[in-house]
């Protein structure tokens, strides 16, 4: 039995699909070709519990695919567990999936009373909500025009007023609070946690750490079926975006072992090239190879005295770290390799956003060192006390470069991190600042 | 069982919705529109009358009446089990998305249809009156009560058509051929003492057998009908609702996956 404090209880919930490799649902097909019916076996979930309490927010996170979505389906009833129990208490609403059933021709007005009655509320109910919905809709001249002409903004606002004012008890949210312009998502926004303070129990999947931290209590991280960890978002999420960077580390090397691969393979081929018989089909892959080496010189160029071997940050415990929070310490270490002495080296780092803004950029020559020279092989480093830049993705860009600006090393992209942070300020870097009020 | 109940009526609002969805959009777009509600039938009638009272001639008096007052039902019947067959796969998109009890989709679907009866029902009752036959106010009381007892027959039909069809996409097209086969076996065209003798125990199993001869009571003989011809219907409707609302539920679960 549910535990009266509780809204919503999972106990070892397992959930498995059948992929067809074939599927045939005719008669003809599944008398004829038995092997069309083959399927494979796909566990989604291998046995998650949790049990969320009256009033309680939570969100669900982990990568695409790790079955985030799959409970929350599981939650709305639209599928069934394998194994395993769901208990929940009260009236379910869901922004699973906004506008279903809306018919473009009825008026928005009709389609708001066919939209409510998809969720189980009564004539009598609807007719209750209606100012709320229409008010909260800002749809109010629009409302006799069939839905057709509404444009796609419309209509999801129309769907998302619809089902926020059903008043569950429970109410299970997928990925939509990306609905409508700035204002609007302010709006709903406001209206979640108005509807969380009258206790309702809200179940979020996002891929938006910010917009959880903004409302849940609690998050839990769903880990290929599984869940790895529980508990409040800020103490979650690091754990949760360092391990998709370290993730995002072992793709790119494994996209680096590739290329070189493509060079080996490429080597061989330029041997192979004497032989006339092979030309054409060498040349092809030649073209493939050049290319590959393009897109390395584009991000990386210099002549070569000196070469970079790694780059990596570091925090406060000296560990290499993908993410940090803003304000954290972080280092930057790079190993060099000397092939020709280099006269009156200088070191550069710049650091740039995803979007390609240049967030600060400096080097020893500007902060105007004694000149030096690189005879061997070393390793620079760069303390950043306070890694002030605001959550969002970067990329660090490293140079060596000697006396006359002529570079002999510069790699563009050299290391990609990632800024998380709880406050909510705006902008590229957060200002040590005071206020007096 | 009963929180399910409960559900449903909770969800009354969307089946009303459907239903009025279902009347209005049926016709959408023809020139005629509503109107194939009743022609739809009474051309099928015009059909019927000519082979078996033309070129096959029998001896029941006044037979586009008998026949009427058959067809129409059964017309009902016939339609919930072979439209009802697509009801859920025609609306995946609502079923694979968002929650709702299931059986709405089957309820609503056979709603419509016998709000559509009941239109041709007036029809009925003026070719009754136009012929001069007349009507029976004690015996037009029955008639709430058969119509109950199909309506639990055709829905019970549905259920397990509409949740059978999602699995196997076949049954909506064999249903066709069922349907005709089954509408011989039912004396809709022709009186049950027209049946071999040994013949009719069989005949009696099938449930339509006593829904249309009740309304062929209560309409055409202007008599009401036998206790026993009523009980029958109401126990083999029952039946066949128990059946198909058990198989809908054990298959339902698995609805968003195979649609």
């Amino acid at each position: 039995m549910i535990d009266k404090n509780n809204a919503i209880e999972v106990r070892d919930v397992t959930k498995k699909f059948k992929v067809y490799l074939d599927k045939g649902g005719q008669l003809k097909e599944r008398l004829l070709f038995k092997n069309r019916n083959r399927y494979e076996e796909r566990w989604v979930l291998n046995g998650i519990s949790f049990s969320v309490k009256k009033g309680e927010a939570i969100g669900l996170i982990g990568h695409n695919g790790c079955g985030k979505s799959t409970t929350l389906k599981l939650l709305t009833r639209i599928m069934y567990p394998d194994s395993g129990t769901i208990e929940m208490s009260g009236r379910v609403s869901s922004l699973i999936e906004l506008g279903a059933g809306f018919h473009p021709d009825m008026s928005g007005r009709e389609n708001i009373y066919t939209n409510a009655a998809i969720f189980g509320l009564t004539k009598k109910e609807i007719d209750e909500r209606l100012p709320e919905i229409i008010e909260f809709s800002e749809m109010e001249p629009f409302l006799d025009n069939p839905v057709r002409t509404y444009s796609s903004g419309m209509y999801m606002r129309l769907a998302f007023s619809v089902a926020i004012n059903v008043n569950a008890d429970i109410l299970l949210i997928d990925e939509i609070l990306a609905v409508g312009d700035v204002n609007f998502q302010a709006k709903c926004f406001n209206k979640l946690r108005e509807i969380k303070a009258q206790g309702t129990t809200i179940v979020i999947v996002s891929h938006s750490m910010g917009q959880i931290e903004q409302i849940c209590d609690r998050s839990i991280w769903i880990h290929d079926g599984k869940i790895k960890a529980e508990g409040k978002p800020r103490d979650v999420h690091p754990q949760y975006l360092d391990f998709m960077g370290q993730k995002r580390q072992e793709i790119a090397e494994k996209e680096n072992q590739s290329k070189e691969a493509v060079k080996n393979k490429d080597a061989v081929q330029n041997k192979d090239n004497q032989k006339t018989e092979n030309r054409e089909a060498a040349d092809g892959d030649d073209k493939a190879a050049q290319a590959q080496k393009e897109a390395e010189q584009n991000k990386r160029w210099g002549n070569g005295r000196a070469r970079i071997l790694s780059v990596t940050m570091r925090d406060k415990d000296g560990k290499d770290k993908k993410v940090f929070g803003t304000g954290d310490q972080a280092e930057i270490v790079m190993k060099y390799k000397v092939k020709k002495d280099v006269i009156d080296a200088v070191f550069g780092i710049g650091i740039f956003r995803s979007d390609g803004l240049q967030c600060y950029g400096t080097n020893t020559r500007i902060e105007q060192f004694d000149k030096f020279d690189l005879k061997k092989d070393g390793e620079v480093k760069v303390m950043i006390e306070k890694l002030n830049l605001l959550p969002g993705q970067y990329t660090l860009d490293i140079a060596i470069e000697s006396d006359d600006a002529t570079p002999v090393d510069y790699f563009k992209e050299a290391y990609k991190f990632e800024v998380f942070s709880g406050i909510g300020d705006v902008g590229v870097v957060r200002l040590d600042h005071r206020w007096e009020v | 069982m009963i929180k399910h109940f409960k559900e449903l009526y909770d969800y009354r609002q969307m089946i009303f919705s459907l239903v009025k969805k279902e009347l209005r959009g049926r016709y959408k777009g023809s020139v005629l529109g509503f109107l194939w509600t009743f022609i739809n039938p009474l051309l099928q009638l015009l059909v019927y009358t000519f082979v078996f009272s033309i070129i096959m001639p029998n001896n029941i008096e006044k037979f586009y009446l008998y026949l009427f007052v058959g067809l129409i039902p059964w017309l009902f019947f016939s339609g919930s089990m072979t439209g009802g067959a697509a009801c859920i796969v025609n609306q995946k998109d609502m079923v694979k998305k968002i929650y709702f009890p299931r059986e709405v989709m089957p309820v609503s679907y056979v709603a419509s249809g016998f709000v559509n009866m009941l239109f041709c029902f007036i029809v009925i009752f003026a070719v009754v009156i136009v012929s001069g036959v007349g009507v029976n106010p004690v015996a037009l009381l029955c008639l709430p009560i058969i119509m109950a007892v199909e309506f639990v027959m055709a829905l019970g039909g549905a259920m397990l058509t509409s949740a059978l069809t999602v699995y196997f996409r076949d049954l909506e097209y064999i249903l066709g051929i069922l349907m005709m086969a089954w509408m011989y076996f039912t004396p809709v065209v022709y009186s049950m003492e027209m049946v071999p003798e040994r013949l009719r125990p069989l005949f009696n199993l099938n449930p339509m057998t006593p829904v249309i001869n009740a309304y062929r009571d209560v309409l055409y003989y202007k008599q009401i009908p036998h206790l026993s011809t009523l009980l029958q219907g109401l126990i083999l409707g029952v039946i066949v609702l128990i059946i198909g609302s058990i198989s809908f539920n054990k298959l339902q679960k698995g609805f968003a996956e195979e649609l």
